[in-house]
């Protein structure tokens, strides 16, 4: 299998899981405005979504479309983090899940605008429009959550410890990308991780939080070992596609 | 103020309307023309918030990634609406607020459609083709309405409808013409949403309460009864054309009144469902009553860090 292949697919579950959980929202969000929001970033992440995986079923060349491999994967085959498959719990954890995620998108993208893989580059180009917005939304509502009122502060806080222990994984790097590297099609995931954590430290230090001490990571997604929540995601995501196999929609 | 001088203010308002000129916000007006704006505009608001629910319900399962991008989109459009005119409510005084607790308590109602199940993938595609069918219906007309932010409002929303119908009655010609289980799919979602979707333009004119006072003042610009016709005369054929039965069986062409007859609406169920007894409307209003509590905390953080940050300023 391609090394191009496995890293689309990587970026492109990110983007799936973390849109199907945001949809989720819909309808019942604290205030109409971020009904509005988390639809339209759930919408951004269906697209990035369809431009990556459309891509990786081209890289593969075994005629696999973007929808085949968003519907029809087992769920050991999916490739995205664990943080993007965490349950949206209450806006707190969501949001916070939201801005750990696009502090690692925005510098993630920005690299790979550089990328000698021009078709890679050019959905990095136009994600990272999107995406800077994404990071401007989550970060703001963190910093107004966290030096909010005591009860938001608490809950944010929590929600930062729980969440914590999956960051590291976005940094995550195997056998896989040593080619990626050598063939300036990705970049370092070390520069990559310092850019993050100048930002989560910027903001969360202006929204009154602070990192937990506990340095214990998980990690499983990029390898397909995921937590318990992904098979009810599939469960949902795939309903249509397992009950009537075959059917144009 | 005297009696003379509001019968004079009352004669300049009609003058107005009857030339077709908009009313505008800081325009005086009857305090009748502004409840009745405001009872109107909030309960369309409110129909495009309670009609996010049925619709979110199928954007996790949506069949592919097409068809969910559309769906987020159309469901985005949605509160895009209910924002807007929750701001024309604004305009004649009404608060936001105060507006979204009537609906959650049950004085202040949403159109009845909404409660009922979508219960498959097809009920996207019948919802869009009818039910944003009817709404355009309803609301074509309103683009002239007399109140001037209401009818600009309709301008937009009516242009963002028809793409939701038209991308609705697609999804119900590719069921149509798929396999045999999508067709049954498809004709069993229009057999539950027929009925309910004609009930969408009120009761008959002789029954409706507001229709003549609202004519009058150019708030309502066609019956209810003139606009259930144009529904069933321009979706017959667009059901035969996909090869879909209408589950009506007096439905026949008329050649003298060139329309077509249609059997006689269940109109018991349609009040029970107005009254609060449809299949969902205890699940709908508890879904947004709770939306409301469960932000309860988010939108004190963000009055508070506001109010934090203008001490900032100030200091």
């Amino acid at each position: 299998m391609s090394a191009l292949f496995e890293y689309l697919v990587r970026l492109g579950d990110d983007s799936l899981i973390l849109g199907h959980r945001l949809s989720e929202w819909c309808g019942h969000g604290p205030i109409l405005e971020e009904d509005i929001a988390m639809t339209n970033i759930a919408l951004d992440h269906v697209g990035q979504t369809t431009s990556l995986l459309k891509y990786a079923g081209e890289v593969e060349g075994k005629g696999r479309t973007e929808d085949d491999l968003a519907f029809l994967r087992f769920e050991r085959e999916y490739r995205n983090v664990l943080l993007v498959e965490q349950a949206n719990e209450d806006f707190g954890v969501t949001m916070m899940r939201q801005f750990l995620f696009d502090a690692y998108r925005k510098p993630l993208y920005e690299q790979l605008t550089k990328s000698s893989d021009v078709q890679l580059a050019a959905i990095a180009e136009k994600s990272l429009k999107e995406t800077k917005y994404h990071l401007k939304h989550s970060a703001e509502w963190v910093i107004r959550l966290g030096d909010g009122t005591d009860e938001s502060h608490e809950r944010v806080q929590t929600a930062l410890n729980n969440l914590w222990r999956y960051t590291d994984e976005l940094f995550y790097t195997d056998q896989n990308d040593v080619e990626l590297l050598a063939n300036g099609v990705i970049f370092s995931s070390e520069e990559l991780k310092k850019s993050w954590m100048e930002m989560v430290k910027t903001v969360l230090d202006r929204a009154t939080l602070t990192i937990p001490n506990n340095g214990w990571q998980r990690e499983g997604g990029r390898k397909g070992l995921h937590s318990e929540h992904l098979g009810y995601i599939l469960a949902e995501l795939q309903y249509m596609q397992r009950a009537y196999p075959g059917m144009e929609w | 103020m005297l009696e003379a001088n509001i019968n004079e203010l009352e004669r300049r308002f009609q003058e107005k309307i009857d030339n077709d000129q908009k009313i505008e916000p800081n325009d005086w007006m009857p305090d009748n023309y502004r409840q009745t704006l405001i009872r109107q505009i909030s309960q369309h608001a409110h129909s495009e918030i309670v009609g996010m629910l049925p619709e979110g319900n199928w954007i996790t399962r949506a069949p592919n990634l097409r068809r969910k991008a559309v769906l987020l989109a159309k469901v985005q459009d949605e509160a895009g609406h209910g924002l807007y005119l929750y701001s024309a409510t604004e305009t004649l005084g009404a608060d936001r607020e105060e507006t979204i607790d009537d609906l959650h308590s049950g004085k202040a109602k949403y159109s009845s459609i909404f409660n009922y199940p979508t219960l498959s993938w097809a009920d996207m595609g019948v919802i869009g083709w009818l039910v944003d069918g009817a709404a355009i219906m309803n609301q074509v007309p309103l683009c002239r309405c007399s109140y001037g932010p209401y009818a600009r409002a309709m301008v937009r929303v009516c242009k963002e409808e028809s793409f939701h119908q038209r991308q609705g009655y697609e999804i119900m010609m590719t069921l149509a013409k798929g396999t045999p289980e999508q067709k049954a799919m498809a004709q069993d979602a229009l057999n539950r949403f027929w009925w309910p979707s004609l009930m969408m333009f009120g009761p008959n004119d002789a029954e409706s309460t507001h229709t003549a006072q609202s004519m009058a003042w150019k708030i309502k610009r066609s019956t209810n009864d003139e606009l259930r016709q144009q529904m069933v005369d321009i979706t017959v054929p667009q059901a035969e054309l996909i090869g879909l039965t209408i589950p009506d069986p007096d439905l026949k062409w008329n050649e003298e009144k060139q329309g077509y007859d249609y059997g006689e609406i269940d109109w018991d169920e349609f009040w029970s469902v107005v009254k609060g007894n449809g299949p969902c409307n205890k699940e709908r209003v508890d879904a947004r009553r709770k939306a409301k509590e469960n932000g309860e905390w988010v939108r004190e953080a963000a009055n508070a860090y506001a109010a934090k940050q203008k001490m900032k300023k100030a200091s």
